[in-house]
């Protein structure tokens, strides 16, 4: 049913001004926070790692939508459990990093797995709304646990400690951040190339010819769908320690939506792309919202810009097909 | 005093399924039958109600104010379709998925500066703002006349689709549109009358349910969600699915809400059941949507012959 454009399996070359792009964005986004200390804009350093969170989920949820074709409209329900998965844990006294992980892992891949068992019976246009209607059930669920702050979201007291990396220090979950999605990108490039990557794309192109392969293509887009979910969910993690507050909207359906977005903006299917994705719609979004006070409608007009006009992102449309 | 409100609740399931059904009618037909993601579905139910209630606190002709809804939102998704949409229809789901979602910022930012960001409100005429005896209850007359005028849409609807060279078409397009174009039939416009018919009954919804919601941006989104899981539960591209479905889902949602908090308290705690009952009853249909698909992937009522 869906159609997606489909790209080539064999290894396409990766041009040399592409790597010195990901590298001097590298070396910029590792001096950041020196320079904004120098600066004393400790703002950009907050600014940058929200950006390096989105482009962490974004990254995580193009392994489902541009590796596997699997359009899912509701990976907030990941990052609303990996936020709720630092909250909760605060909230019942446990500060704990690794406990914050295991939490956020462990529900996002049961999460993942039940809801992906269900969704995957399904195609197309159904797959789509299914997801977005995982989420919303999510959504609603944390609406409604007053308990545990209703819709007016949960304060975290206590953010992650992993030992000595204590994220509640701005710097640290900047580079830690950093760290997640530079370890993040790497992985889906190994996934990419990898035989595992390789069936996954295969099923985008024409799933029965996979099957008659004999390959179990729904459990390869289950484990894929499952591995997105727990990196999502990571996500979550972080950016609930970066705001130190969990709140029903991380998981409302807009957030699936943007996510999205950014992973077509930066290009579809392609490793670096999400990443760039994340920074480019959020830095546009920031900037309209300086402009003007009617941005959501101008992310509104970019967004369909996007859908008519971006068929192979930012990334894609580098000269000579990078990946 | 449990009897009454399961009545008045069953009554309210109903008048809610029927407006289910209104715009389940139509994003169906765009969804199912078009294949087109049309996520703004409910941005054109919002600007129903949003031009209802603006031509009635205008004007004071209410009914006037409903009917003139459907021509002004038939004209928002045909121009849409026409200019936009069309560009779409070979491209992928998420390509459409974007682009529609863009148009709802766009409405609901447009709802935002024409009639500021908090809600609008439309009153409704003395005589149907009374109550009608109805199995020993009284109920409000405005949403009996709801489930009337849903269930005359419904009644034209499958006259339409079933009984007119317009519906053999729509139907005929459905199986196969490259032979129905390749029969000399005008698809593009056929595709633009679809689509307008879809916004026309999402317009007649949004203003139909405007005298009893308050009217405010965003006000589409949770609608549309809602309407997706009848489509889904109905199974894609088939409008009798939908109209059941809509049916189960505003029945299981409106009394899953009101009395599921009570059977909890019944073998709960009543601090647990208190915690628990709200939240089940909010995923309730979620759950239901959910369990359709494990055991029937395609819906309830699956389109034959596909």
């Amino acid at each position: 049913m869906t159609t997606m454009s489909a790209p080539s399996l064999n290894r396409p070359a990766l041009p040399a001004f592409a790597v010195w792009l990901v590298v001097l964005a590298a070396a910029a986004l590792v001096l950041l926070p020196i320079a904004a200390r120098y600066a004393e804009t400790p703002y950009y350093v907050v600014l940058v790692t929200r950006l390096l969170i989105f482009a962490v989920a974004a990254t995580a949820l193009n392994l489902v939508l541009g590796f596997g074709g699997m359009v899912s409209f509701g990976h907030s329900l990941f990052m609303g459990i990996g936020a709720y998965s630092v909250a909760l844990c605060s909230y019942f006294g446990i500060g704990n990093g690794w406990a914050h992980l295991a939490f956020a892992i462990v529900v996002s891949a049961f999460a993942a797995m039940a809801t992906g068992a269900v969704a995957l019976r399904t195609r197309g246009v159904a797959f789509i709304m299914i997801t977005l209607a995982f989420a919303q059930m999510f959504y609603f669920l944390v609406i409604s646990l007053k308990e545990f702050g209703g819709d007016d979201g949960l304060p975290i007291s206590m953010g992650s400690r992993f030992g000595f990396v204590d994220l509640k220090n701005p710097t640290t979950l900047y580079y830690t951040t950093f760290g997640v999605l530079a370890l993040l990108i790497y992985g889906s490039y190994r996934l990419y190339h990898a035989r595992f990557g390789l069936v996954l794309r295969g099923c985008m192109i024409n799933e029965d010819r996979m099957r008659a392969l004999g390959f179990p293509t729904t459990t390869y887009k289950l484990v894929a769908y499952v591995l997105s979910g727990c990196v999502a969910g990571i996500s979550g993690l972080l950016l609930a320690n970066l705001t130190m507050f969990a709140s029903p909207s991380y998981a409302s359906w807009t957030v699936s939506g943007d996510l999205m977005i950014m992973v077509v903006l930066g290009g579809t299917g392609t490793v670096m792309g999400p990443a760039f994705g994340a920074f480019a719609f959020l830095l546009i979004e920031d900037l309209l919202k300086r402009f003007t006070d009617h941005w959501i409608g101008g992310v509104g007009v970019m967004i369909v810009l996007i859908g008519l006009l971006a068929r192979r992102g930012l990334w894609g449309s580098l000269p000579g097909r990078p990946r | 005093m449990l009897g009454s409100l399961f009545i008045i609740q069953t009554l309210n399931g109903i008048q809610f399924g029927v407006m289910l059904f209104l715009l389940a009618a139509g994003l169906t037909l765009v969804f199912g039958i078009m294949n087109f993601v049309n996520m703004m579905h409910g941005a054109l139910y919002m600007t129903g109600a949003y031009v209802a209630a603006t031509l009635y606190n205008k004007t004071g002709l209410f009914v006037m104010s409903l009917l003139l809804v459907v021509p002004i939102t038939v004209a928002i998704g045909a121009v849409l379709e026409r200019f936009v949409f069309k560009h779409l229809y070979d491209r992928d789901h998420l390509d459409q998925v974007l682009c529609t979602y863009g148009f709802i910022l766009i409405f609901n930012e447009m709802a935002r500066s024409f009639w500021g960001p908090s809600p609008y409100f439309m009153g409704m005429p003395d005589a149907l703002s009374d109550t009608y005896e109805v199995l020993g209850v009284g109920y409000p007359v405005y949403r009996l006349v709801i489930v009337a005028a849903g269930l005359l849409a419904a009644i034209g609807a499958y006259v339409l689709i079933h009984q007119t060279r317009f519906g053999m078409l729509i139907r005929a397009g459905a199986s196969d549109r490259a032979m129905v174009a390749g029969l000399g039939v005008n698809i593009n416009l056929l595709n633009t009358m679809i689509f307008g018919l879809g916004a026309g009954l999402a317009g007649l919804a949004g203003a139909l349910a405007a005298p009893i919601l308050s009217v405010e941006p965003g006000m589409g989104e949770t609608v549309l969600i809602l309407t997706v899981v009848v489509i889904v539960i109905g199974g894609i591209g088939s409008v009798r699915g939908a109209f059941y479905a809509a049916l189960i889902v505003g029945l299981v949602d409106t009394i899953g809400r009101s009395m599921l908090p009570f059977v909890f308290e019944s073998f709960l705690s009543s601090s647990l059941a208190g915690a628990a009952g709200p939240a089940v009853a909010s995923m309730i249909i979620y759950l239901l949507m959910a369990l359709v698909l494990a055991f029937r992937p395609n819906g309830l009522f699956p389109v034959r012959g596909r």
